[in-house]
């Protein structure tokens, strides 16, 4: 029985990794562009990408994964979505990837602003173009202040997968679950709390590395 | 001809009139102390004079070109640049980058304009003036080993090996401990004893009467009194000036 539930909450953690995954490489750059956004010294595209990022950040990610799934159905009264697990894991991965975006937007934001404007002024009396005081002064310095706040959202996102099945997105606790219907059994379902934590300790392992790699500088 | 000419330069901070029409000339190898209290323009005046901001009216002639011209303010961030590099500026906090290693802020700046031709050259020179600097044994370490009298004189190299026409420094050694000036002002006066054309703002009276050519006494957004660095600070002929001066030199 244990190597069975073994497998079963196995199968379930690759869809978990598989909306992991996928949310960070779509949320980190996104994120950046909307950061330039709230940035944005034109009014007309700041306001609007700060109310945005209120709204994402003010509502549940689990209202937010049920208005885009079902929202295009009442509302427009098409199923963008289809009924199969294709599409339903489309919906939930762009739910998490917008409210992550904007999560990472604010760190980067928080991280750009932290840089002493000197670093700035210095670049500029050296003759540096704006690009070149970004990508060479400015850069590694805001990479090295986010790190810390970055690495705890990628935490968080790692349980936050689990909200997804609110849409019948299938990951590991859908699959921990399952058991106690078909078999009766609960421990499978606290058992999922083991590939978590596996999980999370591997990133923290990353984080750590990565964080020791740039404290060679201050 | 004057290497520099500045001639009645105004700037406004919303409601401030921080400098009211500053004028003055400056010959190849002179160095210049700009004198008087804070709040009085000195600091605007420098960053004015490398484009960090715009002035309002007035021009910056350098070499008998003129560089900046109010009522028509360049706004091209290319020719800005060029015309940013004919004024080097070491600032009060140093701003060092601090990824770089002593060695690396020096040349990062050339290696950049260069885009790859005569990389050695670059390399070397920066050795030369880390050296010239007294930091032969530190240019592989990063700006947090270094003390800030350290750090400071890796600033001047830095600023130096873009060879500027004249080179800026606002307060050099306001951001450091008294035992650390010293070391500061030494290569500064050296660099005075080689003839590089110097603009320094600063609080060290003695050090600006012994090291300049020729003094400024700024006052609230004017020249209040320019002339022979000695004797202006020694014999100042304006009562704001003997009062800013008295008490703080003996």
């Amino acid at each position: 029985m244990f190597w069975t539930v073994t497998l079963s909450l196995l199968e379930g953690f690759l869809g978990t990794i598989k909306l992991f995954i996928l949310t960070l490489v779509f949320s980190l750059p996104l994120g950046l562009i909307i950061c330039f956004g709230s940035m944005s010294r034109l009014r007309v595209i700041k306001y609007p990408v700060r109310f945005i990022i209120w709204v994402v950040r003010g509502t549940p990610l689990m209202l937010q994964l049920l208005v885009i799934y079902y929202g295009p159905g009442i509302f427009l009264g098409v199923n963008i979505w289809g009924s199969n697990t294709g599409g339903r894991f489309m919906a939930a991965l762009i739910a998490f990837v917008f409210n992550y975006a904007c999560y990472f937007s604010e760190i980067y934001r928080g991280g750009i602003q932290s840089i002493p404007v000197g670093q700035y002024e210095a670049g500029q009396v050296l003759g540096m173009t704006k690009k070149q005081i970004f990508k060479n002064v400015i850069l590694l310095q805001v990479i090295k202040r986010i790190v810390p706040p970055i690495s705890n959202e990628v935490i968080t996102l790692v349980k936050d997968t689990s909200l997804a099945r609110v849409i019948a997105v299938y990951e590991i606790i859908w699959n921990g679950q399952a058991f106690i219907k078909s078999s009766g059994i609960i421990w499978p379902l606290f058992y999922t709390g083991a590939f978590y934590l596996l999980f999370s300790g591997l990133l923290t392992l990353l984080f750590g590395y990565i964080e020791k790699k740039l404290s060679y500088f201050r | 001809m004057p290497i520099l000419e500045v001639r009645n330069i105004k700037k406004k901070f919303e409601n401030t009139q921080v400098l009211k029409g500053i004028s003055f000339d400056m010959e190849e190898g002179e160095t210049i102390s700009i004198i008087g209290s804070s709040g009085s323009g000195k600091t605007t005046l420098l960053r004015c004079l490398n484009f960090l901001e715009t002035a309002d009216e007035g021009t910056i002639t350098v070499r008998g070109q003129k560089l900046f011209d109010g009522q028509h303010p360049v706004t091209n961030e290319k020719e800005k640049r060029k015309m940013r590099l004919h004024f080097g500026l070491v600032f009060q906090q140093f701003n060092l980058f601090p990824q770089y290693t002593a060695l690396e802020n020096v040349t990062l700046a050339p290696l950049l304009a260069a885009e790859g031709s005569g990389k050695s050259d670059i390399i070397e020179n920066g050795k030369r003036l880390l050296d010239q600097m007294g930091l032969s044994d530190r240019m592989y370490n990063y700006p947090h080993q270094l003390s800030g009298g350290q750090q400071q004189r890796v600033a001047i190299a830095r600023a130096l090996a873009l060879k500027p026409d004249i080179l800026c420094f606002d307060e050099p050694t306001s951001a450091l401990d008294p035992e650390l000036t010293g070391e500061v002002l030494k290569v500064i006066k050296q660099l005075a004893d080689k003839k590089t054309t110097m603009i320094i703002v600063t609080h060290e009276m003695a050090f600006a009467r012994d090291v300049a050519d020729k003094a400024i006494f700024m006052d609230d957004g004017v020249v209040l009194e320019q002339g022979p660095a000695f004797e202006l600070i020694n014999n100042p002929e304006q009562e704001r000036t003997k009062q800013f001066l008295s008490g703080l030199i003996k």
